[in-house]
């Protein structure tokens, strides 16, 4: 077991795991963040996709040791006092979530994708989402929901 | 008065919505019981054989472990869909690889990985068959040692667990006007067509939690199982017998389901009922989920197929006469390939006049994880052979592609290949006209064509024209006979209580809109209750493009039931307000104590089906469509891609536009995927590539535009009119896009997927290849099955 320390979503957390366990577990596990959503637990699919220190990571392939000293941001954290993030506002509206399995990861790289380009082209969006599938909704209304997020940021 | 709120047809957030982009939406593996177990199971390691001996490895400590055999179970060792062919677990025969031989549970999930290795089995093999040309050869040699499948009480013969035979008309008729047709026909066109399997990569895998309740004397009183699922009352059925209770000892949940595509219908049946074995016999909750990988080599994928083509077609391009034989992969088990099969063989003749059809069909047994119910379900197979040939027809006849289908399109008035009268509006060639302006395809023709000359990537456009029916085929809506109830609350909400689940595709949203248009109060309103099974009727399970138009109207129906108690009882006026309809329903429910409005299924009367003769009404409504597929095959890296892509339907009134589009974008995707991406690798029966890693589904950088156009006829049978649309977008891509590639290229592909390699293979072994060729003795000009 090795001592963590972690501050996830601004709340500074300390833990014993093991140092090989996956990044995921320790979120979902340890620290009861469900948000974070295992669907192919070999860095393909993004559904586990979490911002590290401000970079978007796949936590099925980050061992907690990897994490150790780590900033973190969840989906729980995304969300403040309960009001919806214009990120999930734009996705809820515009038909971005379906199942809602992928939504989690999908909504973090949105944010990792606007932080990067404020602006985005559609190929930017088209490149920057790639690493996180969705089964239900041929991207199209994701896409729609990232371009009115974006326009929604450049206005406040 | 529908007027004042015309909820129906407007976009309202989807019900769970804003739990699902908050991430807090609780899936199955995000809930933990108290005392809460794990399960795994131990698998098949070959396709066909039997276990001779079952060994522990000592160095593990399974007094720890609860073990359970098939000697457990305390009812009948099987999965039961159509037939009870399908055991629980093995015992002794193993018919396909990966199949389920023990189970294990173990407080802590790290330690079953150990668990499951360390159960040796050995097994007497026996040969397997793993194509339909294998188990077809089998039967027709009368090899007995590659027969795998006997037949049953409820049907099948020797590798072939279900055929159809369907006639326009009288068998002798339809059969002489065949014969006379080919006789006289201008000409004839053959082509043989196939399609691989398919898996539904729902992004959420397979996992359930089961609880097992005893009696003061420890005799099993109830099972629960909660997971995700589409059809709670499927896996009821399944537990009553694995573990011989009544239907009402057997609970079952459904929680947020996160995709399923028709991965969820049958497949809960098997992994709940391992659940409640292991919960049975460890006296705990037990959770079972897969991992990617368990997932995709045990679990059911789209029907593989085999269709052939005979068309008879005067010069004019007027079909007089066609014979389709369909063969579909069925899997070890029958699972619920008769139904799939049923669907294909239904659509086979698409949105066309036939003068004389035949259409054989049948689904054979091989030693592959039994393949079950995906989106589409058996339609996509057969449009893909049509769609494809019908391009071939015209080639024959030296008429366009769009030509030759507006020559023979079904219309208004006409009848079907089974007998149905088309009574409501059908304007396929209003469809065809707007699709191909929609998508500009006329003027692509003409440009690509003087392009393609200079450039190595080549660009072409080519189409669809299909249909797809709603709801249960024949007779089926009467058999389920749903049940749907609406109740008033305490606080004098509505409440939907159905067992029609929610994975995505919105129905939580739509019936509330229903609900909330009948009776004219807020769609924020109403409330859809969970599905489990002890608090929800048995609203039919979901599936086949029913819920809208099918279950929608029992809740529609509901809400009037409810409105008509209300006006009697209360004396709620003809026209209301929502205050004036909650001050009724608390004041019916102070006199009453509840208010609940209950309504079933109606067969419609002049829908009739005769399932001996395989005609009739095949289903009460259809949707139809052209779609239309823009293409560039890259001739240096032999890399197809879709480009641009343009789908228009008549799906009745659009309840919700927005999740509309989605469920068509996202079918149309699925469509892409399995036309150019997704492939399934066997190796003995077993998928080599069961991973996301290299079984390869569309990612957002690699779909084109998808353009979403609706043509709004509104239907009878359907609340508000209207039709399904779930699985309609899955038939159109594949034959669509392989239609333009052959406009691109020159060259005809039949079989999906088309991967580059298959691409470079044709254009390496072709005549003129050059120093290209792979090998150039070889004659390639085999495809001229034309006869004029």
């Amino acid at each position: 077991m090795s001592k963590i320390n972690l501050r996830v979503n601004g709340e500074s957390q300390s833990i014993d795991v093991p140092p090989m366990k996956r990044l995921l577990d320790v979120l979902r596990e340890d620290l009861h963040l469900t948000g974070t959503k295992e669907g192919c637990g070999e860095g393909e699919c993004g559904a586990c996709a979490v911002l590290m220190n401000g970079e978007l990571v796949n936590s099925c392939l980050i061992p907690a040791l990897q994490a150790s000293g780590a900033t973190l941001c969840t989906i729980e954290g995304v969300a403040q006092n309960n009001t919806l993030h214009p990120i999930q506002q734009c996705f809820l509206e515009r038909g971005g979530a379906q199942c809602g399995i992928c939504t989690p990861g999908m909504i973090l790289a949105t944010h990792h994708l606007l932080d990067k380009y404020p602006d985005p082209t559609m190929e930017q969006i088209q490149e920057g989402l790639a690493g996180n599938l969705c089964r239900c909704t041929g991207y199209m209304r994701i896409f729609e929901s990232v371009k009115k997020a974006a326009e929604v940021r450049a206005t406040t | 008065m529908q007027e004042s709120q015309p909820i129906l047809g407007a976009s309202p957030l989807r019900k769970e919505g804003r739990a699902k982009v908050l991430g807090a939406a609780r899936y199955i593996d995000d809930i933990t019981l108290p005392g809460m177990w794990h399960g795994a199971t131990v698998r098949s390691s070959i396709a066909r054989g039997t276990i001779r001996s079952i060994t522990f490895d000592p160095a593990i400590d399974w007094p720890q472990f609860t073990i359970v055999r098939a000697t457990d179970i305390p009812g009948e060792n099987t999965i039961v869909h159509l037939t009870k062919d399908h055991p629980c677990l093995a015992d002794p025969h193993i018919n396909h690889p990966n199949e389920p031989i023990l189970l294990l549970a173990h407080p802590d999930k790290t330690a079953l990985i150990a668990a499951v290795k360390g159960v040796k089995i050995e097994y007497d093999e026996l040969p397997g068959v793993f194509t339909i040309e294998d188990s077809e050869a089998a039967v027709e040699n009368e090899d007995a040692a590659r027969i795998i499948w006997p037949g049953s009480d409820a049907g099948g013969t020797a590798n072939c667990f279900k055929q159809y035979l369907m006639y326009t008309g009288d068998k002798d008729e339809a059969e002489a006007g065949i014969n006379a047709a080919f006789e006289a026909a201008d000409f004839v066109v053959e082509g043989e067509y196939s399609t691989g399997a398919q898996e539904q990569l729902y992004i959420e895998n397979n996992g359930v939690i089961a609880e097992c309740f005893r009696d003061a004397l420890g005799a099993i009183e109830s099972v629960c199982v909660r997971g995700s699922m589409q059809c709670p009352y499927y896996l009821v059925h399944a537990l009553t017998l694995v573990f011989n209770l009544p239907e009402d000892k057997c609970r079952v949940i459904q929680v947020e389901t996160g995709g399923a595509f028709g991965g969820k219908e049958d497949f809960p049946s098997v992994i709940g009922s391992h659940a409640a074995l292991l919960a049975m016999k460890c006296g705990h909750p037990v959770k079972i989920v897969y991992d990617r990988a368990e997932d995709m080599a045990a679990t059911t994928k789209r029907h593989p197929s085999r269709t052939r083509h005979r068309t008879a077609v005067s010069k004019d391009g007027r079909l007089l006469a066609g014979t389709i034989d369909i063969a579909i992969d069925g899997g070890a088990y029958a699972t619920l390939s008769p139904v799939v099969l049923s669907r294909a063989t239904i659509h086979a003749p698409g949105p066309y006049k036939w003068p004389h059809l035949r259409v054989r069909a049948k689904a054979m047994a091989t030693n592959i994880p039994p393949h079950g119910a995906f989106r589409g379900f058996g339609a996509p197979q057969s449009l893909f052979a049509l769609e494809r040939h019908m391009d071939k027809v015209a080639q024959a006849v030296g008429l366009s592609a769009e030509e030759l289908r507006r020559r023979n399109f079904l219309a208004t008035g006409d009848c079907t290949a089974t007998g149905q009268l088309l009574s409501e509006p059908v304007d396929m060639q209003h469809l065809l006209t707007r699709a191909l302006a929609d998508s500009g395809y006329h003027e692509k023709l003409a440009r690509f064509e003087e392009e393609n000359k200079t450039s190595s990537i080549k660009r072409g456009v080519g189409f669809a024209a299909f249909m797809h029916g709603t709801g249960f085929t024949g007779s089926g809506e009467r058999r389920l006979n749903s049940l749907v109830h609406v109740d008033i609350l305490e606080d004098g909400r509505p409440c939907i209580l159905v067992s029609s689940t929610e994975f995505g595709q919105g129905t939580n949203t739509i019936l509330s809109q229903v609900a909330a248009q009948t009776l004219r109060m807020p769609y924020e309103s109403i409330v859809v209750a969970q599905p489990d099974t002890s608090v929800v009727p048995n609203s039919g399970p979901t599936v086949a493009s029913r819920t809208a138009m099918i279950v929608g109207k029992l809740v529609e129906r509901a809400c009037e039931k409810t409105l008509a108690t209300l006006r009697e009882s209360e004396g709620l006026p003809e026209d209301f307000t929502p205050q004036q309809f909650t001050a009724a329903t608390l004041a019916y429910r102070a006199k009453h104590g509840s208010l609940r409005s209950s309504v079933r299924y109606e067969p419609v009367a002049k829908i009739y089906w005769d399932d001996d003769l395989y005609r009739g009404d095949a289903y009460p409504g259809y949707a139809w469509a052209v779609y239309v597929a823009e293409v560039a095959v890259d001739m240096n890296t032999y890399m197809a891609t879709c480009t641009r892509f343009d789908a228009l339907q008549e799906v009745g009134k659009v309840m919700h536009p927005v999740l509309a589009k989605g469920q068509i974008e996202g079918g149309v995707a699925q469509g892409i995927g399995y036309a150019l991406y997704e492939k399934c690798v066997w190796q003995n029966g077993h998928m080599a590539n069961n991973q996301m890693t290299n079984y390869i589904m569309p990612t957002s950088a690699d779909l084109p535009p998808i353009h979403v156009h609706f043509e709004e006829t509104p239907c009878i049978h359907g609340p508000g009119g209207a039709k399904g649309i779930g699985e309609l977008p899955m038939d159109g891509p594949a034959p669509a896009i392989l239609n333009a590639i052959e406009n691109a290229t020159g060259m005809s592909f039949t079989a999906i997927p088309l991967l580059p390699e298959d691409i470079f293979e044709r254009v390496t072994a072709m005549k003129n290849a050059g120093s290209e060729a792979l090998n150039p003795g070889v004659d390639l000009d085999t495809e001229s099955e034309v006869t004029a």
